[in-house]
């Protein structure tokens, strides 16, 4: 075949499929979004945001994301500098450490549910330790602060492996001169991750942090499983709004809000993390 | 200030003391719970809803034999299995001649095609399933494991080509180039030399898509009512069924992620390298 044209045609079927289940279904999403009694207008987005609910969810799932994200950030730039570190045993922790990257949200969600349950092992514990006598039902409207607490330590328990492999591998791509280089000046090992390790990890931590902080705002499963009607989020007020309320236009705007939060982060975030050109190694 | 040579080596002692802690303190946080999972998945139905619980398995295969008979949940997991299948097979399948595309040819439009791929993992993807559950409807696609399939394939489709692409840059044209001038025609020459060394790493990636439309809950609910998948199932019963049923359902869902990873390890980070760039 014609070398001109084989990468087109090597192309073409993911291109096709992309437009078909991407960009079409995206079209679709917006017009039945913006669509209206009269036309185009925006009736959908102010039926869906006046809801009581609307509010109390688009706060929990930021306040979820603020609270998971630094977390995770901090969790993970420092397991992946302890397996640069690691001689003996680096694959068995780096095996281990990654597992939560094959799980589910919703396995993550029911692991944390067999801890946080009435009958679950932190009341367990609790009762081992001699705090309570009896067990104490956690997840439920009167302990909102534990429901929060729950459903961040799934989180960070289940998300924070994406973002290790990702900083793992970019640490893997900084050449080992500049470090040899720095400890020739004397440079502290704090010095050197925090002048040599962290500026030139800056493309990796965007890729990681834009990764994150989309499926941050795509928390559903681990809240379902959770906190249930407790902690109302935007993911699950879409799933409502489809299936309960029979509102698939009002869930269209709800899609298109989600990623107009997301859209808006990841630009402050290539933003705040943008790597000038002729820094990339 | 300068330390004496015992005090360095006390510090340097102690500090490894602390690395090592951390390390292990950092293997528990991870496998802790999963532990907890598994007493729960391994106790009888009584046990899981007794109080206190034991920190160990008791064997008992109750509650995995109540999930097992439980109306749904065998089809259930078969269909997960299915639709994990059909888009492992199509993800490769329309993936990897893309990221070989990408890998070997300079070619008009690559940059766009490139930033095509990329923008679909900037989208909340799941949020497809809600427009396509109408077009479905249309097409005769709704509440089928295919059409499902389909939408994993769109989750798992950059994935693919970005590893791929990854994959085939590690292997030196020279060595296609070296089996043409030696007679090989371009495709003899692919199937011949570049596929037994890529092989591998096809699977690892196969695999990887397999693990993204097992794990994926939104699209699945969102689109079979009938025929659902594991974890749709499992949402959709999460206000009704018993704790036992489901910790067993939580702990299936767990086992392929354990293993998968375990198959894929080697290849996790060179996948990431390239696809951070």
């Amino acid at each position: 075949m014609n070398a001109r044209l084989l990468p087109y045609v090597l192309i073409l079927p993911v291109t096709v499929f992309l437009c078909v289940f991407f960009l079409y279904p995206f079209a679709l999403v917006a017009q039945q979004a913006f669509a209206g009694d009269g036309g185009f207008g925006l009736e959908n987005f102010r039926h869906v945001v006046s809801d009581w609910k609307f509010p109390i969810s688009l706060k929990n799932t930021l306040l979820l994301a603020a609270l998971v994200v630094p977390v995770q950030l901090a969790l993970s730039l420092l397991m992946a500098t302890m397996v640069t570190r690691m001689e003996k045993g680096r694959d068995l922790v780096l095996y281990i450490w990654t597992i939560p990257l094959g799980i589910s949200d919703l396995a993550a969600g029911l692991i944390w549910l067999a801890i946080f349950d009435q009958s679950g092992f932190l009341n367990s514990m609790m009762a081992g330790l001699g705090v309570i006598d009896r067990p104490v039902s956690l997840l439920n409207y009167q302990h909102p602060g534990i429901v929060l607490a729950a459903i961040a330590l799934a989180e960070i328990w289940r998300a924070t492996a994406i973002m290790l492999v990702i900083l793992v591998a970019g640490i893997g791509l900084i050449p080992k001169e500049y470090y040899e280089a720095a400890e020739v000046f004397g440079a502290s090992p704090w010095q050197r991750f925090y002048k040599i390790t962290l500026p030139l990890l800056r493309p990796s931590l965007q890729t990681a942090l834009v990764l994150r902080i989309i499926l941050a705002f795509e928390v559903f499963a681990v809240v379902a499983a959770l906190g249930g009607t407790v902690f109302p989020v935007l993911m699950g007020q879409t799933y409502e709004l489809q299936f309960a309320l029979n509102n698939s236009a009002g869930a269209a705007a709800m899609a298109l809000i989600i990623l107009g939060i997301s859209i808006g982060f990841t630009l402050l975030v290539l933003r705040v993390l943008r790597v000038p050109k002729g820094a990339r190694i | 200030m300068t330390a004496s040579p015992i005090n360095t080596a006390q510090v340097r002692k102690s500090g490894r003391f602390l690395f090592q802690a951390s390390v292990v303190l950092l293997c528990a946080w991870v496998l802790v719970p999963i532990y907890f999972l598994l007493i729960n998945t391994l106790s009888s139905p009584e046990t899981v809803a007794s109080f206190p619980k034991p920190f160990w398995p008791e064997f008992d295969l109750g509650s995995l034999s109540f999930f097992a008979n439980f109306a749904g949940m065998l089809k259930a997991l078969k269909n997960s299995i299915i639709v994990a299948s059909l888009t492992m097979v199509m993800a490769i399948a329309f993936g990897a001649p893309a990221g070989y595309a990408l890998s070997r040819f300079d070619f008009r439009g690559k940059e766009t095609f490139r930033v095509l791929i990329l923008l679909t993992r900037a989208f909340p993807l799941p949020l497809l399933a809600l427009p396509l559950a109408v077009l479905f409807i249309r097409t005769g696609l709704d509440d089928t494991l295919f059409g499902l399939a389909l939408v994993h394939t769109t989750l798992a489709i950059p994935f693919a080509v970005l590893i791929t692409f990854s994959l085939f840059s590690g292997i030196p044209i020279e060595l296609e180039e070296a089996a043409w001038t030696l007679g090989c025609t371009r495709f003899t020459a692919f199937t011949k030399v570049v596929l037994p060394l890529i092989a591998p790493g096809i699977a690892a990636s196969a695999i990887f898509a397999f693990v993204i439309s097992w794990n994926e809950v939104f699209a699945a609910a969102v689109l079979t009512i009938e025929n659902r998948t594991l974890t749709a199932f499992l949402l959709q019963s999460l206000g009704t069924s018993p704790l036992h049923l489901k910790f067993a359902g939580g702990f299936i869902l767990v086992v392929p992620a354990l293993v998968f990873i375990f198959a894929v390890r080697k290849y996790l980070f060179a996948m990431w390298g390239i696809a951070n760039r």
